[in-house]
């Protein structure tokens, strides 16, 4: 089974995705992590405003059957969460980088993006 | 030591399951998702290779006797084709283990341990049988039987059709000889998910023509730990364990399944329990915050005083609310207590519910 890893962004070995555009970086889990965890029923979200590092731990995400924590792919402040995934997690399964995407920072470098993998990196890592 | 593999095996792989280790046997944890899985059983039909369950056949005239004095419940009571729920308990009372027997003859029995406890209880039946000096043989046939449940509102009707017999005749709690597209099956409509339904029990060999012929949603263990949690049944080794969490029937919250009026291993005991009451019991617990309680997390008082442990804890599928099964003094037990349940560091509000979640 081969999972999708899109061309237009990056990716840590934790299994978060970021795609950046006019400075904002908008963060999810990648397809081939929402299938290792199967059903997603919660996400813990950091506050908005919230700062964060590069590759700190910013929430949780759990599914029926597991916890998995959730790191920043970039440095920046959280301006965005994904509200609607309060109502409906599935849709982490459902559109893993689509309508499932869970934040949005305000990236401080986009230096950052070069310590993180490239979508042919990730997919040799999970392939 | 190598995990143990069912008869069904391949077809599994086959259909894409994933695999997870449980009892000491390699089984599925998943086909498609455990949301899918779990609606399917609860609206229409769904089955569950359940072979890593034991089952050891129990046969002589002494039979009756020696799984009355090994068991909680009152097995005497039982005409052939009936079965009951009981608890496999030591001489302190505590549980072992749980289990469904069955009269299959007046003087032959069917009881289904848990998976891993099939040596562990031929041992404690032979070795009891010696000491009592009882004439009946016990039979370790776990690997000679694989084990199918079929569950839902359409599961009857979906075995009954592929079955040579009235399998849509036979009762809660009763079982029944027939033959599934040709393969000589005990079928008995017991389950462990809260629906009507059946399991059943083919050789070995033949478990993949019986697996086969009945189509309808194959179901991991994921799916059918979140439906036996909304129906409040216990896991064996998880909600209570002879040395990590040893528990009597009555805090276990099975003391229906317990006959004092019987002689069994631990009755003393658990009359003792009877008459003083217990300290503490199983209760279900419902999230009123965001979260999801899972195994060992505490459980406080609103005040924030540690008072019990959760055993078992899921975000429910069909009610959408977190639920979990946990120990509390009985002083907080009462269906309405709040409670808190500690989630990472973070206590979340909770309060007792009634048990099972789901009403059917």
């Amino acid at each position: 089974m081969s999972f999708e890893v899109p061309d237009d962004r990056r990716y840590l070995e934790t299994h978060e995705w970021i795609h950046v555009e006019d400075g904002v970086g908008r963060v999810g889990l990648t397809d081939f992590a929402q299938d290792e965890l199967g059903d997603v029923v919660f996400v813990e979200f950091p506050a908005v405003g919230e700062h964060l590092d590069q590759e700190a731990q910013f929430g949780v995400i759990e599914s029926i059957k597991a916890v998995s924590d959730l790191y920043a792919p970039v440095s920046g402040e959280v301006t965005a969460v994904n509200d609607d995934i309060e109502t409906a997690p599935e849709l982490v399964n459902e559109d893993p980088y689509g309508a499932g995407w869970l934040l949005e920072l305000d990236v401080e470098s986009e230096d950052d993006l070069t310590d993180i993998l490239t979508p042919a990196e990730y997919r040799e890592r999970t392939g | 030591m190598s995990l143990q593999r069912s008869p069904l095996r391949d077809h599994h792989e086959e259909r894409g399951a994933r695999f997870t280790d449980f009892g000491g046997w390699e089984m599925p944890v998943s086909f498609d998702s455990i949301r899918e899985e779990h609606a399917a059983v609860r609206e229409g039909a769904g089955k569950f290779d359940v072979s890593h369950m034991g089952e050891i056949e129990v046969e002589g005239p002494d039979a009756a006797e020696l799984m009355c004095r090994l068991t909680t419940n009152d097995p005497t009571s039982l005409d052939p084709g009936e079965g009951q729920y009981a608890a496999i308990t030591d001489e302190a009372g505590t549980m072992l283990d749980d289990t469904v027997l069955y009269r299959r003859g007046e003087n032959r029995f069917l009881f289904v341990p848990n998976a891993g406890h099939d040596e562990e209880m031929t041992d404690r039946w032979r070795s009891h049988r010696e000491r009592w000096g009882l004439d009946a043989t016990v039979e370790n046939v776990t690997r000679e039987r694989a084990m199918i449940a079929v569950q839902g509102p359409d599961a009857v009707g979906l075995v009954a059709d592929a079955s040579t017999d009235d399998v849509a005749g036979i009762g809660r709690f009763e079982a029944t000889e027939t033959a599934i597209a040709g393969v000589e099956a005990f079928v008995a409509r017991t389950g462990y998910t809260g629906e009507d339904g059946v399991e059943v029990i083919p050789p070995w060999e033949a478990a993949g023509t019986v697996w086969s012929t009945l189509a309808c949603q194959p179901c991991g263990l994921g799916a059918r730990d979140t439906l036996r949690l909304e129906a409040g049944f216990l896991l064996s080794g998880q909600d209570f364990h002879p040395e990590e969490n040893p528990r009597n029937p009555y805090e276990a919250d099975v003391g229906f399944a317990v006959d004092l009026d019987t002689e069994f291993v631990g009755r003393e005991a658990i009359a003792g329990v009877a008459e003083a009451g217990v300290e503490g019991r199983l209760v279900g617990i419902e999230l009123t915050e965001r979260g999801v309680p899972r195994h060992g997390y505490t459980i406080e008082t609103p005040g924030g005083e540690a008072i019990g442990t959760v055993t078992s804890g899921t975000m429910s599928p069909t009610l959408e609310t977190p639920i979990a099964l946990g120990y509390v003094p009985v002083t907080h037990a009462d269906p309405g207590t709040d409670l808190r349940v500690v989630v990472r560091g973070e206590p979340k509000g909770a309060r007792v519910r009634e048990t099972p979640f789901l009403e059917r």
